[in-house]
């Protein structure tokens, strides 16, 4: 457990050391090694990372569809309104899927079923959740994607998914996610697979859904310039693992972490030209065999002894912020080399 | 190129994160990895004893029986199962054990045949459709669909009969299943190639400025070759039993061949009297069938590319 | 950890264009019938696209899905025909060439691929599809030189040259896309089309890739026409950018020209869509939203492809198609009859 955010009462959703193992025919991969975040109402959490850091399989797991097997959930909690949903008979478990909390995916196409009109898909879970009659959900699937603003959404509402743009299909993907309410909106890369236009629009719309529907939002994304728009919080992963929390100003200015200061060294800035990038050397881990002593250690620039040997512990950085280094402190100031 | 070193150096210790990836190691193909797979699964071993039991009694026959099958003594005729005759004798008094074990090489034998036949054209078909498309995938198509509607067993019937009742060998049997059952397999082959040929590193060897003959063979036949070698594996299956039927009716394999559908043939008259001279060799039969298909459903298991 | 790069100018040979596209046009058919195929409309995906690439600079052409950017790169490795329009390569027609000529043409342009998954033969092993070029073009390297060869390419793109037996899928995607960039190496092309190379890789190891490619392009004099919809990452990259939409191109200019002074409603709106990896900069993005869809490229609107989502828009650009011309407002290429620069745009 992290010491920096002991338990408080009232998050709205809480994380706690959650484990999670792939047990493949290559061995056992572990996913997650004891991630713990939080998410209150209101605000919006991004959590970082790229590909095998576990970011997509922490929510897969709070939303219960995780692939089991070869996902199995070893340890820890997932608490909502202070109920482990984990411990949760499966009954009440879908009573909290959608409705409390809803999630959208990154390719909208293979989420929608190609033989179902958009209305008919919408309206489902009103009919079957809420007991609504046909034409009830079916006018409340109008209303829900004249919200995420489809123009025409009254004739649209016959029309099937591969009859709108990626754009629109989104929509009416976060249109389904909408539909009762949830306090909770996970997005799961939302806008990695749609053109640049298309995203500002649709990172617009959640914004002013967010705001309409008093709703908190964790934003899954390896995108450093849509997190900097919309985050409150962030949460940079690394082989499963949490390695650096923090106000999303305050990350940015001075990175706490050699990852999330590789990162944003390594992208290329439309503001900066002509240097060649910084890299972060090597590959992500194995997740079979991770690393002794921090897993990040075979890529870190400044790795020392320490760092092969002993797993960093979470050194607290200010308030409500931390970093999984031993020498956090130094990273932050920048006084490291 | 201190950068490019460095890189170099940690690429040797560790490899992908994603679960199932492995960077390290020997030399790993899909067809290693696809034995590793194969050599794990119980239902492979056992497929594969009965198919190697069979092959071996078709290929050499002595080594599980002394006995001839064509000395038979008309006074041991129907003799129930017992010490000298393990499956007993038949109305003819010919050891039942002896014209299983005798049989198998006739109905194998044709199957192997009629199944590499098939195969053949089904390759040169399907890539053909496939490769080339527009009016040639046209004109194959038809002739595949023709084909196909042609009931199999019923012109093996018609076929065979025009040959009369002599004894003319396997090949006739075999040309008529080979030239009848490809279709199935053609179709497979047609559709990987397809999908094949949109592969970008088809694209890749195109603009390197490769032949369409270097792109079949090296890109293209490799990649095609797996579902098909599952379907032919259990058209194996289907062959073998299609022969049976044949000889059965009498339209197939004739005496003095042995194989396992003539002695069906014989004995089913007198299925009530004498059952074991039947039930032996349909018995094999099955069995060989399901060994057959068995090991083609193991071989499209390990083929799969879930992981991969 | 950071080295500078030669500035664009000083890394530039002859000014004679290595490839020249001229009015290049790829309209895709589309048929109704099974039996007697009629065609009834048209993709228009590439309609009439015209630019140069000169020998040893990197021309980044950007755009969205539909823009044409993907079949324009097939067309320029003779994936295609093109239905209209002329390219050259070195100066001769690239659409009229056949045997030899051609052979030397596949020889000197070569493409990298977007899938890292996809673009390597998964039965073949690294040091083979390395090596295939050398097969089909055995006059490169003689046979007994081959293995030699194509270590040394694994070398050259950081890779392992002992990894030579190995399969493509027991490497990670960035090394895959360096086993394809090795691949398209081989017979020291001059020009190499590089289609979406980075997109389908982690940010940290995009990075990695995008420094190999330019410190290829620095050693072996390489021209680039690099194709991509991350504008930062094109602006990193590229010496001049080329604009598409809907199978055209809307502007042109040196990298700087079209990132800092875009005169193109289009680009300035695409430009403002980036987020910026700041937070501080929140609220002072001046964020143009485009109303609408892209309108599909078998019905392009007419006149000007893009008024139909335009702010300017005027009845002059239903009826008349603006040309890619140079424009008052700053001397680079624009296709819009109203071109200008935008008041207060913070980039």
């Amino acid at each position: 457990m992290n010491p920096v955010m002991p338990t408080m009462p009232g998050h709205l959703l809480e994380v706690d050391d959650l484990r999670v193992e792939f047990r493949t025919r290559d061995g056992v991969a572990h996913v997650l090694n004891g991630v713990s975040y939080h998410l209150d109402p209101g605000e919006t959490l991004a959590v970082l990372g790229e590909s095998g850091s576990g970011k997509s399989v922490t929510a897969q797991a709070i939303m219960g569809i995780l692939d089991t097997p070869p996902g199995y959930v070893t340890g820890g909690q997932i608490r909502y309104r202070g109920r482990d949903l984990l411990r949760l008979p499966e009954s009440e478990r879908r009573q909290v899927r959608g409705k409390e909390i809803g999630m959208i995916f990154q390719d909208a196409l293979s989420a929608l079923n190609p033989v179902f009109t958009v209305g008919y898909q919408i309206a489902e879970t009103l009919r079957t959740r809420e007991g609504m009659s046909k034409s009830d959900a079916l006018g409340r699937a109008v209303e829900l994607m004249d919200l995420v603003k489809i123009p025409g959404a009254r004739q649209r509402v016959k029309d099937y998914p591969h009859q709108f743009s990626g754009g629109m299909r989104q929509r009416v993907m976060i249109a389904m996610s909408l539909a009762q309410r949830p306090k909770v909106l996970i997005a799961d890369e939302p806008t990695t697979a749609l053109d640049v236009t298309v995203q500002a629009q649709i990172m617009d719309l959640l914004g002013d859904l967010r705001r309409e529907l008093d709703m908190a939002m964790i934003l899954i994304t390896h995108d450093l310039g849509v997190v900097a728009d919309v985050a409150d919080r962030i949460a940079v992963m690394y082989a499963g693992r949490i390695v650096e929390h923090a106000d999303v100003r305050a990350l940015y200015k001075s990175p706490g972490h050699p990852y999330t200061k590789g990162l944003l060294a390594s992208i290329p800035r439309l503001d900066m030209k002509g240097t060649e990038l910084a890299t972060i050397k090597g590959l992500p881990p194995n997740l079979t065999r991770i690393p002794s002593g921090c897993p990040f250690h075979p890529r870190c620039p400044y790795a020392r002894d320490v760092c092969r040997s002993v797993f960093p512990p979470d050194i607290p950085l200010g308030a409500d912020r931390f970093s999984e280094c031993h020498f956090a402190k130094e990273v932050v100031d920048g006084r490291l080399s | 190129m201190s950068e490019l070193e460095t890189i170099v150096l940690s690429e040797g210790s560790s490899s992908a994160g994603v679960p199932g990836g492995d960077g390290g190691g020997k030399p790993r193909s899909l067809a290693g990895d696809a034995w590793r797979d194969l050599r794990r699964n119980p239902v492979f071993w056992v497929a594969g004893l009965l198919v190697l039991i069979f092959l071996v009694m078709a290929v050499a026959p002595r080594v599980y029986t002394s006995i001839s099958p064509t000395a038979c003594d008309l006074s041991d005729s129907q003799l129930p199962p017992s010490a000298q005759h393990w499956f007993g004798t038949d109305i003819q008094g010919c050891d039942v054990y002896a014209h299983t074990v005798y049989g198998a090489r006739a109905s194998i034998l044709v199957g192997v045949l009629s199944t590499l036949l098939a195969g053949v054209l089904a390759l040169a078909v399907g890539m053909a459709a496939g490769f080339y498309g527009g009016w040639v995938d046209a004109i194959l198509a038809r002739i595949l669909d023709i084909v196909l509607g042609i009931p199999l067993l019923l012109a093996a019937i018609v076929f065979s009969r025009s040959f009369g009742t002599r004894n003319i060998g396997i090949w006739p049997v075999v040309g008529v299943l080979g030239i009848l059952g490809w279709t199935t397999a053609a179709r497979v082959v047609r559709a990987s190639v397809i999908t094949a040929k949109q592969q970008d590193y088809v694209q890749a060897a195109r603009m390197l400025g490769a032949s369409n003959g270097r792109i079949m063979i090296r890109h293209i036949l490799p990649n095609a070759i797996a579902p098909v070698t599952v379907v032919l594996t259990i058209a194996l299956g289907v062959f073998i039993s299609t022969e049976a039927t044949l000889s059965f009716l009498g339209a197939g394999l004739k005496p003095p061949t042995i194989s396992w559908g003539i002695d069906i043939s014989g004995a089913q008259g007198r299925f009530y009297q004498a059952p074991w001279p039947l039930l032996f060799p349909a018995g094999f039969l099955a069995l060989t069938v399901l060994a057959f298909s068995m090991l083609g459903e193991a071989v499209r298991e390990a083929f799969d590319p879930r992981l991969r | 950890m950071v080295a500078s790069r030669e500035p664009a100018a000083g890394r530039h040979a002859a000014a004679e264009p290595v490839i020249r596209v001229e009015g290049l046009v790829k309209h895709f058919p589309i048929t109704q019938g099974v039996v007697f195929r009629r065609q009834v409309g048209a993709v228009k995906a590439v309609d009439g696209v015209s630019f140069e690439l000169r020998r040893g600079e990197t021309l980044g052409v950007v755009g969205e899905s539909g823009c044409g950017k993907s079949t324009l790169a097939r067309l320029l490795m003779r994936l295609e025909k093109p239905t209209a329009g002329r390219a050259y390569f070195e100066g001769r027609d690239m659409f009229a060439m056949s045997g030899a000529e051609l052979r030397d043409m596949r020889r000197k342009v070569q493409m990298v691929m977007q899938d890292p998954y996809t673009s390597l033969n998964p039965r073949m092993t690294v040091g083979d599809i390395i090596g295939e070029p050398y097969d089909i073009h055995p006059e490169v390297a003689p046979k007994g030189e081959r293995r030699r060869a194509v270590q040394q390419l694994l070398d050259f793109v950081g890779l392992n040259p002992e990894h030579v037996n190995r399969y493509p899928h027991q490497f990670s995607g960035g090394q895959r896309q360096r086993i394809g960039i090795a691949r398209a190496l081989a017979l020291r092309p001059s020009v190499i089309v590089c289609d979406e190379p980075v997109s389908a890789l982690d940010v940290s190891i995009q990075a990695q890739v995008i420094n190999l490619l330019e410190r290829l392009q620095d050693q072996l004099g390489l021209s680039y026409i690099f194709i991509a919809h991350d504008l930062s990452v094109v602006r990193h990259i590229s010496d001049r950018v080329a604009v598409m939409y809907l199978g055209k191109i809307v502007e042109t200019g040196t990298e700087d020209e079209i990132y800092s002074r875009p005169t193109h409603p289009y680009t300035q709106a695409l430009l403002s869509a980036v987020p910026v990896p700041d937070p501080e900069a929140r609220g002072y993005r001046d964020i143009i939203r485009l109303e609408g869809d892209v309108p599909s490229p078998a019905n392009p609107p007419s006149g000007c492809h893009f008024r139909t989502r335009c702010w300017k828009a005027q009845e002059r650009c239903a009826v008349e198609e603006p040309p890619l011309a140079l424009r008052r407002a700053d001397p680079h290429p624009s296709a819009c009859h109203f071109a200008g620069l935008r008041e207060g745009a913070v980039v």
